[in-house]
């Protein structure tokens, strides 16, 4: 995935992989294949214009992945050549405190972040799609949040709001909790991240939205006639039509969330451990100190697979669920 | 009429219907706005009143926050970290117009062999995490000495790395007719005249929705600055900032605030200026395919 994209995290990866692009649909005379004599031109013509995606797949993409999956196996300090030692960076990793702690931090930020995110999506987007004066006007200033959030200017915000003292901590004192801030607090910094992450709800409120603009109006009028109220309305209708929606940005926001970085290194105050008592090591952080901080290049690329690994694991168990919630209209438009 | 939940027939009931509704939206909306408004204010506030008050307004608007920043960063001006942000974002906006849309082209316009196996790696590394690639890319562009140059952040833009605007124009460029490029070819045009005269100018709101959002990641983009440029007169706006709160342990939360918001104003005036582009190019992205 292009590298912008992945850890700034906004603009949104597509759709399930498409089918692929099909030739020419039928028709005219002239949409005749080409015959055999213009085949090579036409593969010349296609490899010309490919090139630079095909150097850039080979250069930065594949070629690197078979270099990381070597040094996984290797002592590199990236001075020194790099040394085969088989399994160990990997049983170093399973028996290192901070990898576990890394692994915790990461999983439970993913298991609380994403559905309270999605919830806060679809609710405002189920909101707005009540009417339509005025929506436009929302949805731009719901989504900008999702524009700015992954930068590191939001996340110094974060880190003011949420110190001790600061707004969050005042409003907690005039219900007569002084929790002392989350900053501070190894229990409580976690959620401040999970707040700026639900706070970016406005990317999958937007693609929720289109998604129902596209259920179609008669099934409510139906449904309604029979005497089905708002709730079963929305379980038997809203929520089966917009399952392929729903799955597309359960798979983004999961994948998403695996590797956030900038906004848990602000946050966390930048350091090494990374926020109080390591409670903002997100996987990557750890991941990025050791590699960079520590040249442990061999045992950060060992790191990189076991992600690699666990969102491999992760799309392929939603993938698979699919079939039980996910329904595709069968004669589609 | 898209009324999801509750379709009313009345009119009246849509009236007071609505009321509700404007009054829960913009509920949502103060809740999400909150923390700018706040910033906003706080910029203006003298540096202790900052973190303390739930005031949102400033009772005495001062300005020496934003004036403190013509002092730079670490004795650098921080307009040095907005021009190099500036090269930065730019160079990526026309690496990733020219590649990918080269590469879409090839994708939906030109019948070649292996078409369909490009295609389908093209779609596998959406989803591939970047810091599996993040390692071996840094030894390559150490052994190639280009650490702290903006090659290693501005290559991949021009050889097409970023899958999902590939396939963004894929999606636009699949929907034009072909009878107009088939029309072309019967004149003799050739691949290169019909991509540069017929597809891209029509594939234009593809091109600014992928240039927009390439320009936001850039500008945003932290994690690449931060590997790759390790001299103060090298660093980006998000590196210039980090540098700002680095230095600044002590808090001057004023200075910090007023930095922040400046970082983001790019940001925001490109979001004003095109946020059409972007929100229909990003709900479109969720349903096609």
């Amino acid at each position: 995935m292009g590298r912008t994209v992945t850890h700034t995290g906004h603009a949104p990866p597509p759709a399930p992989p498409a089918p692929s692009p099909r030739p020419v649909p039928g028709g005219a005379a002239r949409n005749a294949p080409p015959n055999c004599a213009q085949q090579p031109r036409e593969n010349l013509a296609g490899y010309l214009f490919m090139s630079p995606w095909i150097a850039g797949f080979l250069l930065l993409t594949a070629g690197p992945m078979a270099a990381s999956l070597y040094f996984a196996f290797t002592d590199y300090n990236l001075f020194d050549a790099p040394r085969w030692i088989g399994l160990q960076n990997f049983s170093d990793m399973f028996a290192d405190p901070r990898w576990q702690k890394s692994v915790e931090v990461t999983v439970k930020y993913v298991v609380i972040g994403t559905p309270l995110k999605l919830a806060a999506a679809l609710g405002v987007a189920l909101l707005l799609a009540q009417s339509r004066r005025g929506q436009a006007f929302y949805r731009a200033a719901f989504y900008a949040p999702s524009l700015i959030g992954a930068s590191v200017s939001v996340a110094v915000v974060w880190r003011a709001l949420f110190t001790d003292d600061a707004v969050v901590d005042r409003t907690q004192q005039l219900f007569g909790m002084d929790a002392g801030g989350w900053v501070g607090d190894p229990d409580m910094i976690l959620y401040a991240l999970v707040a700026l992450t639900v706070w970016q709800f406005g990317a999958p409120m937007v693609i929720f939205l289109a998604g129902l603009k596209q259920v179609p109006r008669e099934l409510y009028e139906a449904a309604e006639m029979d005497g089905a109220g708002p709730w079963r309305r929305f379980w038997n209708i809203t929520l089966p039509m917009i399952s392929p929606v729903l799955f597309f940005n359960v798979l983004l926001e999961t994948i998403h969330s695996f590797q956030i970085f900038g906004s848990a290194y602000i946050l966390g105050g930048q350091g090494n451990p990374c926020g109080p008592a390591d409670a903002t090591l997100v996987y990557t952080c750890y991941l990025y100190q050791q590699g960079f901080e520590n040249s442990r290049m061999g045992f950060a690329s060992a790191m990189a697979w076991m992600l690699l690994i666990a969102v491999g694991l992760v799309t392929a168990v939603l993938f698979w669920s699919q079939k039980r919630w996910v329904h595709y209209e069968e004669n589609a438009r | 009429m898209t009324l999801t939940l509750d379709p009313t027939s009345s009119n009246r009931r849509r009236h007071a219907g609505s009321l509700g509704w404007h009054l829960g939206a913009l509920a949502v909306l103060a809740v999400v706005l909150y923390p700018v408004v706040w910033v906003l204010g706080g910029s203006f506030k003298p540096g202790n009143e900052i973190i303390g008050s739930l005031d949102l307004l400033p009772t005495d608007p001062i300005v020496a926050n934003y004036t403190r920043l013509t002092e730079g960063i670490a004795g650098i001006p921080i307009s040095t970290f907005f021009v190099n942000s500036t090269i930065l974002a730019v160079g990526s906006v026309g690496g990733v117009v020219i590649s990918c849309s080269l590469a879409a082209y090839a994708f939906t316009r030109i019948r070649f062999a292996g078409r369909n196996l490009l295609f389908t790696l093209m779609i596998g590394t959406l989803l591939l995490p970047y810091h599996v690639l993040m390692i071996p890319q840094y030894v390559l562009f150490q052994k190639l000495e280009l650490i702290n140059t903006m090659v290693p952040l501005l290559l991949g833009k021009y050889l097409a790395v970023d899958a999902f605007f590939v396939f963004l124009m894929v999606q636009f460029m699949r929907a034009l007719p072909k009878e107009l490029d088939e029309a072309a070819r019967l004149d003799g045009c050739g691949h290169l005249r019909i991509y540069w005269s017929i597809v891209l100018p029509l594939c234009r709101p593809a091109l600014i929705t992928s240039a927009i959002f390439t320009f936001i990641n850039a500008w945003n983009d932290f994690m690449g600055p931060l590997l790759y440029l390790n001299e103060p007169e090298k660093y980006t706006v998000s590196l210039g900032l980090k540098m700002f709160v680095d230095q600044d342990a002590v808090a001057d939360y004023g200075g910090m605030i007023a930095m922040s918001l400046v970082a983001l104003l790019p940001v925001l005036a490109f979001f004003l200026a095109f946020q059409r582009y972007l929100i229909d190019g990003m709900a479109t992205s969720g349903l096609k395919g």
